[in-house]
């Protein structure tokens, strides 16, 4: 049977992939940032998970407001990265693993969550760009895990509750427990957040206090911060500070007990509170 | 149309337009518009006839209008969503502080101070 290994949040704004590749990581402004992520490396260097389940949101790219799925989970061989109306270089397309990603769609539908399979979906900076920043030269790093994305909506409300979101990861984790093959090694992603706005007068907005207690919370007791309301959510985190979702979403499917190897947290980058998290699962 | 009622957005937060069915309604048009600025070619037909490539979409005036002015709270005002919004934007090299800063009434690096100040 599988295994998860434990789970890996990060802040997944566009201009990090422009700073990878001008290699920023020990410009003044980026290092902050950048400093979070070598105990990661070196954590899935030492554990070299054959498989990344990338929990993230589209912005734009795969979906559209004509059809909107809350959660979506790709079926594909390969994960096209494409151009999200800036021009930017695409990287090359990320190996996807469709027979695990057909086990999981089975084992969700049977857990009553209702989601939209994908047997094409293009990529954008959501799942990408932490692929870069945990597996530098994705998708061409040595290691790279075959990959299943999972995009949950943020761009259109009603979005899923809090608590729907945890539950989806811990039906999540159902579904990999019993993938069927020997050994295999999972690592959950769950990206974007944390308090940032785009939008509106309010512009700019970021809450460390409540991104704070979002990072305190989520470790060891997650069910509390289901009791946060969406509305809350948007007030306190901004109004794309709703990624958190995401963070639920891998928190769930680590299980209860989870040891925390490295945390980063800096204000800001771009418009963006970024902060980056690794859970480990017990063994 | 007839004013749809919100479902569980009472709470008003200053400055933040709730992206709802509502205004998912609104704004279709603009946003399939942005939405479509994904590909090159799409964003050079824009820039060599911006009138022409706002009536294929369908724009009604209130967005024709916030596109010709670059008036991103307009546009919002008008149904457009930010995440389509950015790719529109895009276009004239914008990025995310210089759209902060028109928004608020900041230049761009008071805007990066305000953000700053967060910290
Ligand atoms: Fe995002």
């Amino acid at each position: 049977m599988a295994k998860i290994l434990g789970g890996i949040t990060t802040s997944h704004i566009p201009a990090v992939g422009n700073a990878i590749q001008k290699e920023l990581y020990d410009d003044p402004y980026w290092k902050p940032f950048f400093d979070g992520y070598p105990k990661i490396h070196q954590w899935i260097q030492d554990h070299k998970p054959d498989y990344v389940i990338n929990i993230y949101n589209d912005h734009g790219l795969g979906f559209f407001l004509d059809k909107m799925p809350t959660f979506a989970i790709g079926a594909a061989h390969e994960y096209r990265n494409e151009d999200e109306g800036w021009g930017l270089p695409s990287l090359d397309p990320f190996p996807g693993a469709p027979e695990l990603s057909w086990h999981i769609i089975e084992s969700m539908v049977a857990d009553e969550f209702d989601i939209t399979s994908c047997q094409e979906l293009p990529v954008d900076h959501g799942f990408v760009v932490p692929m870069q920043l945990f597996w530098p030269g994705a998708p061409h790093h040595p290691d790279m895990p075959r990959t299943v994305p999972i995009s949950a909506n943020t761009v259109q409300h009603p979005i899923p509750t809090l608590k729907r979101a945890l539950a989806f990861g811990r039906a999540l984790r159902k579904a990999l427990l019993s993938f069927p093959e020997e050994d295999a090694k999972i690592v959950v992603l769950g990206t974007g957040g944390l308090s940032h706005q785009l939008d509106g007068q309010r512009a700019g907005f970021i809450n460390k206090e409540f991104d704070q207690y979002c990072l305190e919370n989520i470790v060891h007791n997650p069910d509390e911060l289901t009791k946060i309301t969406r509305m809350e959510l948007v007030e306190k985190a901004g109004a794309q500070g709703t990624e958190f979702l995401m963070w639920m979403m891998m928190r769930g499917a680590l299980g209860d007990d989870v040891t925390e190897i490295t945390r980063n947290y800096h204000i800001p980058i771009s418009n963006t509170a970024s902060g980056t998290l690794l859970l480990e699962c017990a063994a | 149309m007839a004013d749809m009622p919100a479902f569980d957005y009472h709470i008003d937060i200053p400055g933040t337009t709730i992206f709802d069915g509502k205004q998912a309604m609104k704004g279709y048009a603009l946003n399939k518009m942005c939405y479509s600025f994904n590909r090159a070619e799409n964003r050079e037909a824009f820039k060599a006839d911006e009138e022409a490539f706002m009536e294929k979409y369908g724009l009604n005036d209130q967005q024709k209008e916030a596109i010709r002015k670059r008036d991103v709270l307009g546009l919002i005002e008008a149904g457009g969503n930010i995440y389509y919004l950015a790719k529109f934007a895009g276009i004239f090299g914008l990025s995310v502080q210089d759209v902060g800063g028109l928004q608020t009434g900041m230049s761009t690096d008071e805007f990066k101070d305000y953000l700053k100040s967060q910290a």
